[in-house]
């Protein structure tokens, strides 16, 4: 059978188109899609799709000449404030007591809440990351061994929704009022619980949720402030980390001196990036 | 149903640094290639630009640039008594996804065997006796020698532009290299790569106390270079983001680097992206392979006949494609027969978590492969005689980068929250250091690969099923590495440091290295590998299999250059012998 009979469609090589946000239009990486390019610009790269499909990633014929085109990468979206996109309001409110106590404000250095964790740790949820996208997800599920790592079917968009339902009906249960309610000490004692898993929450396991809090929490104050964390770079400042930089050939012989200049983000510096909207 | 394509003198599975090599040298011998890859296609301008590849939340915490489990992965256990689960999320190893394969996030720790690494079994057993070896350790000599391999070797490095400074250039012994290596024909094409803080204070204390201190062979530059194929590689600048991330400076070696600008120029290669080979046909003989058939994103399956077939994906990738292609006798751990599956490994690797006060180290002014190390405890470098284990490795600073949600260190004692966790992160990201040891991983009758018989693949195919765990003879060996190394650490005056050796049982969560190694391993004898000493199947002449899956055990380096002189001495047999004369090049 002749080769003749592949069916060429030529696209460029744009392969996954990011999730838009609720609160905004399309932005101008789209030109880069088939329909915004010129015949000519498609034939000006031998890379060719060998079918036409509507799945993000297509099969792709290499010959010739590398298959650059412009604008192709996928940078990141970056996250804007405002409402929750994951959380209900008293979730939110429960997620951004629990990321101050993680990591409490302090003179020097804003808490989790203040650093936008909780902001983070929504629009995650709200993502690929939340729905468990890309991972081996058939089943048969069974517990396993410590070992043998995840093995819960459970997403963890669901998990915080269970979690933190139960949550706050142990606090009610224990203290009369759900979490983001309790004092600090208050706080602090269920946290401990949870993490010991002597607090025991009705239909979730507190211990995993602890434990993926946590790490989520802790992702959100070092990540790049474009996910919606570790806003104006306070986990960076905290640590002098000096971020997103890509040239250190001056300073990599300067032994045991601080490095002088302030991290940038993806963005750029702080005071670079629009606030509020 | 398959639709037949017209035939190719040489199919490629996998377009990684294998496949990349393999490509190259046979385009350039006249014959015609169609490399087919899984992932997608990937070049440095578009994939990984400076202006976000230094986003740690993308490509080291979600896996940006790898396989994704759902679409091809292993079920997992630490022993047969146990039933083996999927690994739903990557964690002790991050598989590779997509045109340059491993070679786009690697750290380029470009690290030669030992002489002695290739005849591992002959060589302990004339030194300590065959009773010194575990009864049921399967380490097997490799059916190549150090001497063979080096010329290629050579060509990998000079391929690569490899910052380092020679040890032994043709056994004359170099100062300030390392002295245990073998001997080399020349010096590395490019000189080291500077030294921040850490590692600079570590080589001193290491030579304080007797040893000799050598820079860490690094694939990302310490100045530009031009290949022999005309390709140049800027200078490394130290950005940290090199294991797990793509290199937007050009200054790491890759296939994206050093070979796929020049291959793709060559009218007799065609690479086809985002396409998965199902399997590897084969005639009604069952001896010869006529091609592979793959599956490309709509669906379509196609065949693609083939006068040669490369296996050239990750090495665990390759053992699951003869598994379900059924070439090769699949090994039994309870007979000890059979060839495919056995003899799989990884890699011991430890760490000792040092904190200093008053001290600044930059952890963040990092490379991939910038670092001093000292060799006196790899290989048989020493006498295992008094501590009753066998195999080593390296230790050393290796300033691979300090990104702050993997890299931020508390002291031991410190809570994991609140106040004193916030207070600790900020007092000790910039004073605090971590050494460690990478050291050889041998390989055991009961740990092995074999297809698993409940979960399956989006494609229907079995998983392939690990079993694996680390033996005592590799947790007694990385306590002993572990100590020495914290002797060093000590000795770099910390006021505190925190121990870590490697314990069992091995867990598929935490992430040790992407070396695993085995399943289709190269020797002299049929009824013990599944390759000749060319890599070439003895069950299908025509079927030739490269990368890690050849390694009868592991060593205690990092495997690309290894790996890659494999691909450079099993083409040179392919082009000098085997185009000549067709058939196997090794007869029994």
């Amino acid at each position: 059978m002749a080769v003749t009979e592949v069916h060429f469609q030529y696209q460029t090589r744009r392969q996954e188109e990011p999730p838009a946000e609720k609160d905004e239009p399309s932005t101008s990486w789209r030109r880069s899609t088939a329909s915004g390019l010129s015949r000519r610009e498609l034939l000006a790269t031998t890379a060719v799709w060998l079918f036409f499909s509507t799945t993000s990633a297509r099969a792709l014929i290499v010959k010739g000449n590398l298959p650059w085109a412009p604008n192709a990468g996928a940078p990141p979206r970056p996250v804007r404030p405002g409402p929750w996109v994951y959380f209900t309001p008293e979730e939110g409110a429960a997620v951004e007591a629990l990321v101050d106590r993680l990591i409490p404000p302090d003179p020097q250095t804003p808490g989790g809440k203040d650093a936008g964790c909780a902001v983070f740790i929504d629009r995650q949820l709200a993502g690929p990351y939340g729905s468990h996208e890309g991972l081996y997800m058939r089943g048969p599920f069974a517990e396993g061994t410590p070992e043998q790592g995840l093995q819960s079917p459970v997403t963890p968009a669901e998990r915080y929704r269970q979690s933190l339902v139960a949550l706050d009906n142990y606090c009610r249960a224990t203290y009369g009022t759900p979490f983001a309610r309790l004092s600090d000490d208050q706080k602090d004692k269920v946290i401990s619980g949870l993490e010991q898993g002597s607090a025991k929450l009705n239909g979730a396991n507190a211990q995993v949720f602890f434990e993926q809090l946590l790490t989520n929490t802790q992702e959100g104050f070092f990540a790049d402030p474009v996910y919606g964390g570790n806003r104006d770079m306070v986990g960076w400042k905290m640590i002098g980390f000096p971020g997103a930089r890509y040239d250190y050939r001056d300073w990599v012989e300067r032994h045991n001196e601080r490095y002088p200049l302030p991290p940038v983000g993806i963005t750029g510096r702080p005071e670079w990036v629009s606030k509020g909207n | 149903m398959a639709r037949k394509l017209p035939a190719t003198d040489v199919v490629i599975i996998g377009l990684g640094w294998t496949g990349s090599i393999l490509a190259h040298e046979l385009t350039g011998a006249g014959l015609s290639v169609v490399a087919i890859e899984r992932g997608p296609w990937r070049d440095t301008a578009t994939d990984f630009p400076t202006t976000y590849a230094q986003d740690e939340l993308r490509y080291h915490i979600r896996h940006d640039l790898f396989l994704r489990p759902a679409q091809e992965t292993m079920t997992f256990r630490n022993n047969a008594s146990q039933t083996a689960l999927p690994i739903r999320t990557w964690g002790a190893f991050m598989p590779p996804n997509g045109a340059g394969g491993g070679g786009v996030h690697w750290n380029a720790q470009t690290w030669r065997f030992l002489p002695t690494d290739f005849q591992p079994r002959t060589h302990l057993t004339e030194r300590y006796g065959a009773k010194f070896l575990p009864e049921d350790m399967t380490i097997q000599d490799w059916g190549v020698t150090y001497d063979e391999l080096e010329p290629h070797y050579d060509k990998f490095e000079y391929l690569c532009g490899t910052s380092g400074k020679a040890g032994n250039v043709k056994g004359q012994k170099q100062a300030g290299g390392n002295p245990f290596e073998g001997p080399r024909s020349r010096e590395y094409p490019t000189p080291p790569q500077k030294q921040p803080y850490g590692p600079t204070l570590f080589a001193q204390a290491a030579k304080e106390m007797g040893y000799s201190p050598f820079p860490q062979p690094s694939g990302n530059l310490s100045q530009g270079y031009t290949n022999p194929l005309g390709l140049t590689l800027g200078p490394c600048t130290f950005c940290g983001y090199c294991e797990w991330f793509g290199c937007g400076n050009y200054s790491k070696a890759s296939p994206q680097t050093t070979i796929l600008p020049s291959l793709i120029r060559r009218p007799n290669f065609e690479a086809r992206t985002n396409c998965e080979v199902l399997k590897i046909n084969l005639d009604k003989s069952g001896k010869r392979a006529t091609g592979v058939t793959y599956v490309d994103t709509s669906d379509q399956e196609w065949e693609q006949p083939a006068e040669l077939v490369l296996l050239c994906a990750f090495q665990l990738f390759n053992v699951h494609m003869l598994l379900v292609s059924g070439i090769g006798k699949p090994y039994d751990p309870g007979r000890g027969e059979g060839v495919i599956g056995r003899n799989f490994s990884h890699q011991v690797t430890s760490n000792v978590n040092a904190f200093f006060d008053g001290k600044n180290f930059n952890p963040f002014i990092a490379s991939g492969a910038i670092g001093m190390c000292i060799d006196e405890f790899n290989g048989d470098n020493f006498d295992h005689g008094p501590h009753g284990f066998v195999g080593g490795g390296y230790m050393g600073a290796v300033q691979t980068s300090a990104r702050p949600i993997v890299s931020t260190m508390t002291p031991p004692g410190t809570p994991r929250w609140g106040a004193a966790w916030k207070k600790a992160a900020a007092e000790n990201y910039l004073s605090s250091y971590q050494v460690v040891t990478h050291g050889s991983c041998y390989t055991y009758r009961d740990v092995y690969c074999d297809l698993d018989p409940t979960y399956t693949d989006r494609l229907g195919r079995k998983l392939m099923r690990i079993t694996f765990d680390f033996h005592e003879n590799e947790l007694k060996m990385s306590q002993y590495l572990t100590d020495r190394l914290a002797e060093i650490a000590q000795k770099m005056g910390p006021r505190q440091i925190a121990k870590r050796p490697r314990t069992g049982p091995y867990t598929i969560k935490d992430y040790q290295t992407t070396h695993t190694c085995g399943g289709a391993i190269m020797g002299t004898d049929p009824k013990a590998s599944a390759l000749n000493r060319y890599l070439q199947s003895w069950d299908v002449p025509n079927l030739f299999v490269m990368g890690a899956t050849a390694f009868p055990q592991n060593a205690g380096y990092n495997p690309t250059d290894t790996v890659c002189a494999l691909a450079y001495w099993a083409a040179d047999a392919i082009v000098s012998r085997y185009q000549k004369t067709p058939g196997p090049l090794v007869q029994i």
